[in-house]
């Protein structure tokens, strides 16, 4: 039935903690083998929950879960075989960090020495070889981090779930880890379940990335195509920067549509998910493939006014007054011969129909 | 100048040592502090530690024995059993003055209280000697005095010649005795040169005049009768006494006094560990009167019982309380802590109503048939009874602190164990329970060292295998006044449990002990 090549499948998965509301709204999702795939959402947007009845601490309200095509609902936790690493890293603070790691192992029945060499080996994974005997509280945040991913890792489960493994540390540490992360992946093969709110890590690092809201994903795909064809306006609103306009389908031609905005400026957008003739919808725009005042015709020409302009090194962010929306973000490059962006001028903007996307409307 | 600035301490900015001016700008604070806690360290010091420190002072003190009788101690003290059988006549003189003395005062019976703890018999001796000590028959020296000279008689004479020094130097021991005796007289309201004179400063006037060698400077009314006193007729007191009671001739009566003398004594904390300090040195008590170790054994077994029995209880109950929805465990912690707004006694009366053998327990288990009617459980009046009821009271102390300790461990390291391959139980007990032992830790050293004192619990459900030191320090405070013997069973309690406390801190850690 199922495709071979999938690791975990979810299917028709429900899941409602009060009986009143779902959390997780009919979940269908496969994730393949050696996969990389985030799950990326606002807080409460059910993307936790998704992972913890992966992992077996939640049960499904509906529907069922295959891990291998078998089907692991009524599977304990400790008998899935799944690694984990939590958000506060969960190492245990009476042992010390090899006895942490060796703790997989010993539950596990390994003798002695096969334990102390796969610990000695997951520690030089993750550059920390003389840490052993160094309780957790003796480390800094970085460290323990790794200590929990090596010993999610230390006895080789086919599938590894990460539950905001970043989230306490600070910026620079945190790109400094989603590398070693990435490179883990790469490196040993598994398979990883990755839970994030923070939309940088998730493209960064994976494969695929399953935006979540309201208990549904609202897309799923891969990063760039996440960024570039965001599929509704959340994801277009959740992911990167966006300006919205609003406004009405007035013609349809060829996969572009004609949209009249509520000003009566007239458009030309990638129909990518709206209605016919006659429907509202949003229309999304990312900020840099905005041009200040072109040098040639674009298919999208409008008049606005500077409101503020902000100096950001290597681009200057100009919020401007277009179509009456006051918030429109144009990013315009940092090039030798920029001009004054003076608040009060007035600008040409343009873009092209097909960096514009008709999607549905925002009410 | 770079040179001592290195050399010496670091200075501040105005010259003076770092240290001194870091103290002096912290002194106010200091002060401040110390005003905050000044009246509570004043009321505390007052009425608590004072009053304890006097209670436990009384463990060693001894100095009714001395006070009561202090010739008699001042002349025993020469006494040495292995040369003379009995104390010799000297010392039988000064116990009469003593003894006059101290039934006039009614001490008499308080000493003997005090020494019949070290040898039986010794109390009524006392009684019965006090009773008859005043009818002796050393009035003839009354006699043979005034016969001498009839001024003898006045207690005018008396009162003057002891107001010269050189007569007080010529007769000490006379004049020791007319001192007590003015005192006491003048403690009553009554005046000593108008009461009539007693027999017994006859009896040491006579004895201190046949050792007086010169009547050099003396009242000429002295000087006679030092004349005449080597012609008078002599009576011996010792055979007075033996009169009243042959156990005054008993040489323990005696030994026991000498060895009771001394101001300070550790009778009281030999007694409390079955030890006697006898007539011949140190000895455990006979089979029969040993109580204090077993009680005191028996007091350390049933505290741990309880806070065994309190543990198994109130570890589950903690454990369900901590990991419920905030809402859910705080209803449940109501009924955790309502015992502690009923009356204890109230509660301890309850236990007596269940576990009696006619009571709800017992009726039940009868009426399930689990329980045979005329075999049905004694629960109550012995151990039992004790560690139920007291499980049931001290439960809470024990839930409170595993509780707090347990809502700090975070649900993810159970969850991080079983997702590493945990059975439920290797999660629980290689990670959880690792974690709680400080609330252990809390909960059991607060239930053990709070009922290692208990007290009215164990007297009202007790019985009499049941029951704790704290009832017999109780018993011994109340009942029997004998103060000392419970103050040393106290000062050993307080030092039992302050070495456990000591050891338990050498194993656990005292750091590791969290109350919430």
């Amino acid at each position: 039935m199922t495709d071979p090549k999938h690791m975990v499948r979810f299917e028709n998965v429900q899941k409602s903690y009060d009986g009143e509301t779902l959390v997780v709204k009919n979940l269908n999702l496969d994730i393949a083998q050696g996969e990389f795939l985030t799950m990326l959402g606002p807080s409460g947007s059910g993307k936790t929950t998704c992972l913890m009845m992966l992992a077996g601490f939640e049960p499904a309200t509906h529907g069922e879960i295959f891990l291998n095509d078998r089907p692991i609902n009524n599977v304990p936790p400790h008998k899935r075989g799944i690694g984990m690493v939590f958000q506060n890293y969960a190492l245990f603070p009476h042992m010390t960090v090899a006895e942490n790691l060796a703790f997989p192992l010993q539950v596990r029945g390994m003798d002695k020495d096969e334990q102390k060499k796969r610990v000695e080996r997951a520690l030089s994974m993750v550059e920390l070889p003389q840490f052993g005997n160094r309780r957790p509280a003796q480390l800094s945040g970085g460290q323990q981090q790794r200590v929990a991913v090596a010993r999610a890792l230390v006895f080789d489960p086919e599938l590894v779930l990460m539950d905001e493994p970043l989230g306490a540390l600070d910026k620079q540490l945190r790109e400094q880890m989603q590398y070693e992360i990435k490179h883990i992946h790469e490196n040993l093969g598994v398979t990883v379940v990755y839970v994030t709110h923070d939309q940088t890590e998730a493209l960064t690092m994976s494969d695929r990335v399953a935006v979540f809201n309201d208990g549904i994903i609202q897309q799923l795909s891969p990063p760039d195509v996440l960024y570039e064809t965001p599929q509704n306006s959340f994801v277009a609103q959740f992911i990167g920067e966006n300006n919205k306009l609003d406004g009405q389908v007035v013609e349809v031609t060829d996969g572009l549509c004609t949209v009249k905005l509520d000003d009566g400026t007239v458009l030309k957008a990638d129909m990518v998910n709206v209605g016919g003739v006659g429907e509202r919808t949003t229309i999304s725009l990312r900020p840099e493939r905005v041009e200040l005042d072109p040098a040639v015709d674009m298919e999208n020409m409008v008049d606005g006014t500077i409101e503020e302009s902000i100096y950001l090194g290597d681009h200057i962010r100009v919020r401007m007054n277009v179509a009456g929306n006051t918030g429109f973000i144009a990013k315009v490059r940092n090039r030798g011969d920029r001009r004054h962006l003076v608040p009060g001028d007035s600008a040409k903007v343009g873009w092209a129909a097909s960096d514009c996307k008709a999607l549905d409307p925002v009410t | 100048m770079s040179d001592t600035i290195q050399s010496g301490p670091v200075l501040a900015a105005d010259g003076t040592p770092l240290k001194r001016s870091l103290q002096r700008a912290l002194r106010r604070q200091k002060m401040r502090a110390l005003l905050l806690i000044a009246p509570l360290l004043a009321f505390i010091l007052i009425t608590f530690i004072l009053p304890i420190g006097d209670m436990l002072f009384r463990s060693v003190e001894n100095e009714i024995v001395s006070e009561t009788i202090p010739e008699t101690v001042d002349r025993l003290a020469d006494w040495n059993p292995d040369v003379s059988a009995l104390p010799d006549e000297n010392v039988f003189n000064a116990f009469y003055v003593d003894m006059f003395l101290a039934q006039e005062k009614k001490e008499h019976t308080r000493l003997g209280t005090r020494l019949n703890y070290e040898l039986t018999g010794v109390s009524s001796l006392f009684r019965k000697t006090g009773r008859r000590v005043t009818r002796f028959d050393t009035d003839i020296y009354a006699k043979q005095f005034i016969a001498l000279d009839p001024a003898w008689k006045d207690p005018q004479t008396w009162s003057a010649l002891f107001d010269v020094s050189s007569n007080r130097r010529a007769l000490p021991f006379t004049t020791r005795s007319w001192d007590r005796w003015g005192n006491y007289l003048r403690g009553e309201g009554k005046n000593p040169g108008e009461e009539d004179i007693e027999d017994f400063l006859f009896s040491a006037l006579h004895e201190d005049l046949t050792r007086l060698e010169s009547t050099d400077g003396v009242d000429p009314l002295i000087a006679a009768a030092t004349q005449a006193v080597g012609g008078f007729e002599t009576v011996s007191v010792r055979d007075q006494f033996l009169d009243i009671d042959k156990d005054w001739g008993r040489q323990d009566v005696w030994r026991i006094i000498q060895v009771y003398s001394p101001p300070f004594t550790t009778g009281y904390f030999l007694n409390s560990v079955d030890l006697q300090l006898g007539v011949d040195g140190i000895k455990t008590r006979s089979e029969d009167q040993r109580i204090y170790i077993v009680l005191f054994g028996r007091t350390m077994f049933m505290s741990l019982m309880i806070t065994f029995s309190c543990l198994l209880l109130g570890y589950p109950v903690a454990f369900l309380l901590s990991n419920l929805p905030l809402r859910t465990s705080n209803m449940l912690m109501i009924l955790v802590l309502l015992p502690f707004w009923t009356s204890l006694l109230v509660r301890t009366s309850a236990w007596k109503v269940l576990l009696q053998q006619q009571g709800v327990i017992n009726d039940v288990l009868v009426w399930l048939r689990i329980v045979d009617d005329a075999n049905r459980l004694i629960l109550i009046n012995n151990q039992t009874g004790t560690i139920i009821a007291m499980t049931h009271i001290l439960l809470p102390f024990m839930i409170l602190p595993l509780y707090s300790v347990m809502k700090t461990i975070p649900p993810s390291y159970v969850r991080a164990a079983k997702s590493l391959g945990a059975t439920d139980w290797t999660a629980f007990w290689r990670v959880y329970f690792p974690q709680s032992v400080p609330g252990i830790g809390a909960g059991a050293i607060l239930v053990f060292i709070l009922s290692i004192g208990y007290y009215i619990t164990p007297e009202l459900v007790g019985g009499t295998t049941g029951v704790f030191i704290s009832n017999r320090i109780a018993y011994h405070i109340s009942s029997s006044l004998n103060w000392g013997l419970a103050a040393a069973l106290g000062s050993i309690l307080l030092i039992l449990v302050l070495a456990l406390y000591w050891v338990y801190d050498k194993i656990v850690g005292i750091d590791n002990v969290k109350l919430g």
